[in-house]
């Protein structure tokens, strides 16, 4: 009994690193340009695919690194073109917008690597069980949980110590009164897009390892990942981080005693803290709310 | 001097020319079977148009005249869609019961979850409703013994009404639930009409154009936009519940996120700020949708492409577009 608990809650801390990937892209995209992305789950999709397609040539390693970045340039231009010219107008236009970007990029990783799932095998180096008796701690799923800490705390540090890390919060705040202090506001939302879809690709690829790649990939995830934030409460990345381990060990301990529970149970959470803590659990009063 | 232009015809009253557009909205529908089938439609397609125009002035409802941003409309549509049909399935054979009943479940579930949500402002509003939209579609997944799960509800039929000794067969004759159909489109229409000729409809204009505003002269903006919500939702599952009796079929994706995003793209592909906008977009949308997923395989990506093309082209809308034409 508790080799399974442990062995869910273990999963459950898994799902909830992909969760947290997606949330944090998704909320960094949300707090500066006020735009649900609809289509954060397709990035995650393509992030893995492009690792499929590299590598045959760079190897996992390497594609773990590009792949990422590839996806990220292609946030970084659809925000330039299409999403940029919505940013003065309401927001159900850049809703959506990436709404049907979704459909779109969905509908090309269908054609272009068909509809039928395809494995994405990490390097045998890191792919061993590493005891007998938890046989679920495989090393690939401790490397996940160590790129995803060490990922996670350098954008914490990026955004706490850097610069530009400094105007993205800033610009959180208060983007009018950044833009009159003479920075380029512009600029600052294109490279938050683009580094929150970086996140979204990174989370693709790490995923493919774990679950496999198919076009719809990044659907279930993405649901979730609302939920982390509307938990951890908007505004605050930390709150989104700790709102995807809960949820993700939720559900996967919901699995353990009451199975057909296991997807309801996020959303009770959801409910439950609108209840009785509407801001989310780490959210500041006012913030976008 | 004449400003008057084809959009503002569309919605405004008073003159020839807006009493003129009103008349050839309702010809078209009233005519509908006569001249549908000749030009390749069918007349099912017309009322599922119906449906899901009637769902998207619902949530215009909320979205266009009170300025509140709602993308779960799917639950209400849902909830109106498996109301009517579990209880044709399980209870009654009266089709009107299960109207009834499917409109009182979208309805309660509209008011219960905007009562929880309508502190919340702007994208996170829609966030929650899209959430909310979500519960839904998993209860309604995987509640397999009594929903039907992933398959969906089978096995109801609608039932032939009757009225004393008048017998509207909706049943057998598609022509005769085209009319029904269009009555309870008629019918609600006309109260979303009326409402919004009133007091109420008038400050819930007010709170869209400016809530702080609306706030300081004493109006509950919450209370208000919490009525709005509600009476959104009353519109979105009287849809569901018409929706589930022409299918005969109640499932899942009625519920999904993809139909909230379809409603949303009907009000603004019309033209959100016209009262007849969502009625236009859901005319092209279904009609366009229908063609295209069965010309296709590809049918997502054109879809998804004219969400990019309205968005990007005509964020007004077919009426918004027509208005800046002078008539």
């Amino acid at each position: 009994m508790l080799t399974l608990v442990l062995f869910n809650v273990f999963n459950g801390v898994i799902i909830g690193l992909f969760y947290v990937l997606m949330a944090l892209g998704l909320a960094m995209i949300l707090n500066l340009s006020g735009v649900i992305n609809f289509a954060h789950g397709n990035f995650l999709a393509l992030g893995g695919y492009f690792a499929f397609m590299l590598i045959p040539y760079i190897g996992f390693w390497g594609a773990l690194v590009v792949s990422p970045l590839i996806v990220g340039v292609i946030g970084l231009v659809l925000e330039r073109t299409v999403i940029r010219p919505l940013y003065t107008r309401d927001p159900v236009y850049s809703l959506l917008l990436t709404f049907g970007l979704a459909f779109i990029i969905q509908d090309i990783c269908r054609t272009v690597w068909g509809s039928n799932g395809l494995p994405l095998t990490p390097p045998d180096s890191i792919n061993q069980p590493i005891s007998a008796q938890f046989f679920f701690l495989t090393g690939y799923r401790l490397f996940i949980i160590g790129i995803v800490v060490v990922t996670v705390a350098a954008l914490f540090l990026f955004l706490r110590y850097s610069r530009m890390g400094m105007r993205i919060r800033a610009g959180t705040l208060d983007l009018e009164t950044v833009a009159a202090l003479g920075i380029n506001v512009r600029l600052l939302r294109s490279f938050n897009f683009g580094l929150g879809i970086f996140l979204a690709g990174l989370a693709g690829v790490l995923a493919g390892g774990q679950i496999g790649l198919n076009p719809n990939m990044g659907d279930d995830l993405l649901l979730p990942a609302f939920i982390a934030i509307i938990v951890g409460g908007v505004g605050s990345l930390i709150g989104t981080l700790i709102g995807g381990i809960v949820i993700g060990v939720a559900a996967a301990l919901t699995t353990v005693f009451f199975p057909s529970g296991s997807e309801v149970v996020i959303y009770v959470i959801m409910i439950v803290v609108l209840l009785v803590r509407p801001r989310g659990l780490l959210g500041e009063e006012g913030m976008l709310t | 001097m004449s400003t008057t232009t084809i959009g503002e015809a569309f919605e405004r009253r008073g003159s020839y020319r807006d009493k003129l557009a009103l008349l050839l909205i309702w010809v078209v529908l009233l005519t509908v079977p006569l001249w549908l089938p000749a030009i390749g439609g069918y007349t099912s397609l017309a009322a599922r148009i119906l449906v899901f125009a009637l769902a998207a002035m619902g949530l215009n409802f909320l979205l266009g005249f009170t300025g509140v941003m709602s993308f779960g409309h799917a639950a209400y549509f849902g909830l109106g869609a498996y109301g009517c049909g579990l209880t044709l399935f399980y209870v009654t054979n009266s089709t009107l019961l299960a109207i009834l009943a499917g409109i009182l479940l979208g309805t309660i579930g509209g008011a219960l979850f905007g009562a929880l949500i309508v502190r919340r402002k702007g994208v996170y509003f829609a966030m929650l409703t899209i959430a909310f939209g979500e519960i839904c579609y998993y209860i309604a997944y995987s509640w397999n013994s009594f929903t039907g799960g992933y398959d969906g509800l089978r096995g109801f039929q609608r039932q032939p009404i009757h009225l004393g000794p008048l017998v509207i067969d909706i049943q057998n004759n598609p022509t005769v639930f085209y009319f029904f159909i269009l009555a309870v489109f008629a019918v609600c229409v006309g109260i979303m009409a009326l409402l919004l000729r009133s007091p109420f409809g008038r400050t819930l204009i007010a709170i869209r154009e400016n809530q702080r505003r609306a706030r300081f002269l004493g109006i509950p903006v919450e209370r208000h936009i919490w009525m709005s919500f509600t009476i959104s939702t009353f519109f979105a599952s009287v849809a569901g519940a018409l929706y589930a009796l022409i299918n005969n079929f109640a499932d899942p994706t009625t519920l999904n996120y993809i139909i909230s995003g379809d409603l949303v793209i009907m009000a603004v592909m019309g033209g959100m700020r016209s009262f007849w906008g969502p009625l236009i977009g859901a005319a092209i949308f279904v009609a366009l949708q229908d063609y295209i997923s069965s010309a296709t395989v590809n049918w997502m990506s054109f879809v998804g492409l004219i969400f990019v093309i309205v968005v990007l082209f005509f964020p007004r809308g077919v009426l918004g577009y027509l208005r800046r034409i002078p008539l």
